[in-house]
């Protein structure tokens, strides 16, 4: 089955682990992942500044692990990821801040890509929404 | 056929940007002219709350958001007949005269037709 992932909350959240549990797990049970669709406060697990404490999972170094592992589609929306601070440095240098949180193998990019997973997936399944 | 969507917004307009990222993931969504409908539901509905005073709370009006949904395309909008009752929202003087509001039982087969549901 080709499933699109979208993930609402932040880093910090459980339901940002339990997505990542989940698209683990698609891959090992053979099945496609066509795209992770970041939104709202889930644009903080791409951010790469969060601090995590020693005795705690970093999740956004481990989706970032997984995402380059797998050379998935990951897309933060850059609307959502404006707001909140987490800039990759094309849009840094745009807006003339000094803090690069994003990087590869993420990318910036528009609500489009969430519609253009949705038409493509069989299943679009949500982490983190109200 | 392109796979339609219904997006829930639950949140209240004032309570952080969920309300208004809800609605952009919609509009977003008309402009590509893809089939999305957008569902009022619990706090939701206070969207819907006419004479709302943004300029009070030194925010921008989500009025102007919700009044272009028709201009792009957008015509399915529903609201929760139970959550406006619940907050003593009058059905019938919401600040989106096209919503069609809908009892609990039309919401599950509203949801039940559409492809892909988002929540927020």
């Amino acid at each position: 089955m080709k499933f699109a992932i979208a993930l609402f909350s932040a880093a910090h959240a459980p339901s940002s682990r339990r997505a990542l549990l989940f698209a683990q797990a698609a891959l090992a049970g053979g099945h496609e992942i066509v795209r992770l669709f970041f939104y709202q406060d889930g644009v903080y697990n791409a951010s790469a500044s969060v601090v995590t404490p020693q005795d705690e999972q970093d999740l956004p170094k481990q989706w970032r692990a997984f995402v380059a592992e797998h050379q998935l589609d990951g897309v933060v929306c850059i609307a959502a990821a404006l707001r909140r601070g987490v800039l990759n440095e094309e849009e840094a240098k745009r807006y003339q801040r000094e803090a690069v949180a994003v990087s590869a193998p993420w990318e910036l990019s528009g609500l489009g890509q969430l519609h253009d997973a949705v038409q493509d997936a069989d299943r679009l399944i949500c982490f983190g929404g109200a | 056929m392109a796979k339609s969507l219904l997006v829930i917004s639950r949140q209240a307009p004032w309570s952080g940007p969920s309300a208004r990222e809800a609605l952009d993931i919609v509009l977003a969504g008309g402009a590509f002219d893809l089939p999305i409908g957008l569902l009022f539901l619990d706090d939701g509905v206070l969207q819907l709350a006419a004479r709302q005073d943004a300029k009070a709370l030194q925010q921008k009006d989500l009025s102007a958001n919700l009044q272009a949904l028709p201009m792009f395309g957008v015509e399915d909008l529903f609201v929760c007949a139970d959550s406006a009752a619940e907050r003593g929202l009058d059905p019938s003087a919401l600040a989106l005269e096209e919503a069609q509001v809908l009892a609990a039982d039309e919401i599950t087969a509203l949801i039940d037709r559409y492809d892909q549901v988002i929540t927020l």
